[in-house]
């Protein structure tokens, strides 16, 4: 099953007929696979996602809330060394990110410094002035760090974004390896696979790390969910459950005497940590949105007071803004005084006249993103759209230029994927979790998900993307 | 707990119930309408089955007509009806989902199971689902997710919270099941006794699945006075109010003891045995079979918003 050797892409398992150390482990396996065995297999894996509920709800698309997300069961693999560099990578720019975080709530230096300008941060919808000044337990802003890595190359890594607030996607990097584990013990019997499991207890020891100054005592941490109806309830759920924590609505807690409580059976509870799933607009209908039901009216009082730590703390979204993206290498530099280890993609600002007048000019060419779009919606990919849907954005964006950014398609590398036809290179990308408290961790390993489409490159789950197991291999 | 999953457990069990009492119900009603309609001033017996569940007005706005295809409709596949088949084991399974931590394995599989095979008849033609098949579907449904929790469920107060929502709706059950007989019964004193009412006890043990266990306890004749000391009294039957209100008790006496802490939900439910113990069948005759049962379900209603106040609204109180 060797691959065109003069594709564009870089196939991070062949490199011709050659296959890459990493993936060594995986040539037999593939190779030797009866066409029956891999269908029954897949069913097998299908059936079980089904019965544990792992589902999702594509938001706008109507249908069943229940569809499965589609796995493919052949793993994504990196070699120690290359994960070794992605680590220092990951948790460099999970450190400067929080530390721009503290400083824009707090003096401002980096903008006084004029490295970032003040109007991108202090006019951005997701700058919330109600925090300002708060310096949250252990000065972290963003506890979970998501940053999503593309490859293009053997050494080429390039973060597309950072997801400061609540990054999903997690529960699937844990059941995809439970269930390779049980469909191919033989696999992680004959390969040294660094094991992700330990993530669970890592989140709440990171949660509880940040408890608020006025919790004496073992710090109850919660869980605090929009509901069920949410499309990652599945995983809210399972987190819970892993933790051994309670998963909670907004229905469930109140404020009373500088404290936020939960409603229990045997009366009311006193909550430290907040793990919160929702976005900050619907927290505290007091402080933001005052038509949302699903917060907890005064919860942002209590806060400020010290009185409950609410991870990731309000606020926490000016720092993975798309606008902002393109001066993490700045902070980078200026917090931390060290030379980024991973790549931006270069990034064309609509807002800017000449960058403006370049993406226009150049849209068959570029990826365009919405600044504040999230899950591959509203994005144009140049070289697979249509002259009229190219034009039509066109439109969108001499009307609102300051609403959009543009990158260079850039060549994801492929991994072997199991198609109707065999096994064929497919585009993937990588989102790892980054836990960031008094400590900061980071399992080997994370979500990679898959453009199971031919030629695609979009593999968000909403636009038919699937995923697969990230092995990290051991020393 | 948090409040709102005890909720979600509570009317798990409680939606499951209900289910199971909307099977028995429409087999109460298919078998009666076998006998024939002897002498005048009878009721059409599909009412009776209606007017047991509480939902006559909503079904006669909708349907008109009281005939066995529409009943079957309503009781069975509408999730207009809140009380339907369907609606219960949609709300069962969403409310397992919400609490889904909170379930073994095994009991979410019968859960989701169930709810998988209602949308499988939703989509299959009418004709090819005899009444009895639905019936029979409903009750195995109902003991296979009743017996994995009961095989496989932490004995915790999440357990408790469940036992008492079985206990509370079965006890509510009961009462409308023994009603439906009430609704059938015949203007004329002379009835009693006879062959028709014979045959409509003996239909209500077959629907309560309790026709052998009848025999063992009473012998011989079918009276009223056995079925009511059968159906209300005797701890023995599984499905009396003694044994409901009884296992109400002592699951929330469990929960006290656990908790530290009694409320008056336990003293509500002690209340209800006792007034159950105090009572003979000669009481229930005079007060009319009827208007004891009514009262019944009304005071089953108010223990259940007792429970409902004290532990699953989570009251705003700090200690």
């Amino acid at each position: 099953m060797s691959q065109n050797p003069i594709s564009r892409y870089f196939n991070e398992m062949y490199q011709g007929d050659a296959v890459r150390p990493p993936y060594r482990g995986l040539e037999d396996w593939s190779r030797d696979m009866p066409a029956e065995f891999r269908d029954m297999k897949q069913s097998e894996a299908e059936a079980l996602f089904r019965r544990i509920g792992i589902t999702f709800a594509v938001y706008g698309e109507g249908g069943s809330p229940d569809r499965l997300i589609p796995f493919d069961m052949f793993p994504r693999v990196f070699a120690a060394d290359e994960w070794y560099r992605l680590e220092r990578g990951i948790k460099q720019r999970a450190r400067a990110l929080n530390a721009f975080l503290v400083d824009v709530y707090g003096r401002g230096e980096i903008v006084k410094a004029g490295r970032i300008p003040g109007r991108l941060v202090y006019q951005n919808e997701a700058y919330e002035t109600a925090v300002c000044g708060i310096v949250p337990p252990k000065g972290v802003y963003s506890h979970i760090v998501g940053i999503d890595l593309v490859r293009t190359g053997p050494d080429e890594f390039f973060v597309l974004e950072d997801n400061c607030r609540t990054p999903s996607g997690v529960s699937y990097m844990l059941e995809n390896r439970e269930i390779m584990m049980r469909m191919f013990p033989q696999l992680f019997q004959e390969n040294r696979i660094a094991p992700v499991e330990t993530y669970p207890g890592l989140l709440k020891r990171t949660l509880a790390s940040v408890a608020p100054k006025k919790c004496d005592g073992e710090p109850r941490v919660v869980i605090l969910t929009p509901g069920h109806f949410n499309s990652a309830y599945y995983e809210h759920s399972f987190l819970a459950d892993m933790m051994g924590v309670e998963l909670v609505e907004g229905q469930d807690l109140f404020v009373e005497g500088d404290f936020c409580w939960m409603r229990t059976t045997e009366g009311p509870k006193k909550v430290d940590v907040i793990y919160r799933r929702l976005d900050d607009p619907f927290i505290d209908p007091l402080c933001f949105r005052p038509d949302s039901m699903l917060g907890v009216p005064g919860l942002m009082n209590v806060y400020r007071s010290g009185g409950v730590s609410i991870c990731s703390a309000p606020g926490a979204g000016v720092a993975d803004d798309k606008a902002i993206y393109t001066y993490v290498p700045d902070m980078i530099r200026f917090y931390l005084g060290e030379e980024p280890i991973l790549k931006n993609v270069p990034t064309w600002q609509c807002a800017k006249k000449d960058d403006c007048k370049y993406v226009l000019e150049n849209l068959g060419e570029l990826v365009v993103k919405e600044v504040h779009g999230s899950g591959g919606y509203g994005m144009l990919v140049g070289p697979r759209a249509t002259q009229s849907e190219i034009e039509l954005f066109a439109a969108k964006i001499r009307e609102r230029p300051e609403n959009y950014i543009a990158q260079p398609t850039l060549a994801l590398s492929t991994c072997p994927t199991f198609v109707e036809e065999g096994i064929a290179p497919r585009h993937v990308d990588l989102r790892p979790y980054c836990l960031v408290g008094e400590q900061i961790e980071l399992v080997p390993g994370g979500l990679t998900r898959v453009a199971l489409t031919e030629g695609s490159l979009v593999v968000n789950s909403s636009q038919g993307g699937g995923v697969k197991d990230t092995w990290v291999m051991a020393e | 707990m948090l409040s709102r999953t005890a909720a979600n457990l509570f009317w798990i069990a409680r939606y499951i119930e209900r289910a199971e009492t909307n099977a028995r119900l429409l087999e109460v009603g298919a078998r009666n309408a076998l006998l024939p309609n002897t002498g005048g001033g009878y009721r059409n017996e599909w009412d009776s089955v209606l007017a047991a569940s509480g939902t006559a007005s909503a079904f006669r706005d909708k349907y008109g007509e009281a005939v066995q295809r529409n009943i079957e409709t309503h009781m069975f596949f509408d999730t207009d009806n809140p009380s339907s088949i369907a609606s219960c084991i949609t709300g069962a399974r969403e409310n397992g989902r919400i609490v889904r931590t909170a379930l073994t394995g095994q009991v979410w599989d019968a859960l989701n199971t169930a709810f998988q095979e209602l949308q499988d008849f939703a989509r299959t033609e009418r004709s090819r689902l005899p009444l009895s098949d639905l019936t029979d579907w409903t009750l195995r449904t109902t003991s296979l997710i009743r017996g994995a929790g009961l095989a496989t469920q932490l004995r915790n107060d999440g357990y408790d919270f469940t036992n008492i929502g079985h206990y509370l709706e079965r006890a509510d059950s009961t009462a409308r099941l023994l009603d439906v007989k009430y609704y059938v019964l015949l203007p004329e004193v002379s009835f009693v006794g006879s062959g028709l009412d014979n045959y409509q006890w003996r239909t209500l043990l077959r629907a309560m699945s309790a026709q052998r266990a009848f025999s063992w306890v009473y012998g011989g004749e079918i009276t009223a006075s056995k079925m009511v000391d059968f159906f209300v009294f005797n701890p023995m039957s599984p499905r009396s109010l003694m044994s409901s209100a009884e296992g109400a008790l002592s699951h929330l006496e469990r929960l006290a003891r656990s908790y530290g802490r009694s409320t008056p939900a336990q003293n509500a439910a002690r209340a209800l045995v006792e007034q159950l113990q105090r009572m003979t069948i000669e009481d229930v005759f005079d007060e009319g079979l009827h208007e004891f049962l009514t009262r019944i379900v009304g005071e089953v209603d108010a223990l259940a918003s007792v429970v409902s106040g004290t532990y699953l609204s989570g009251v705003a109180r700090c200690d």
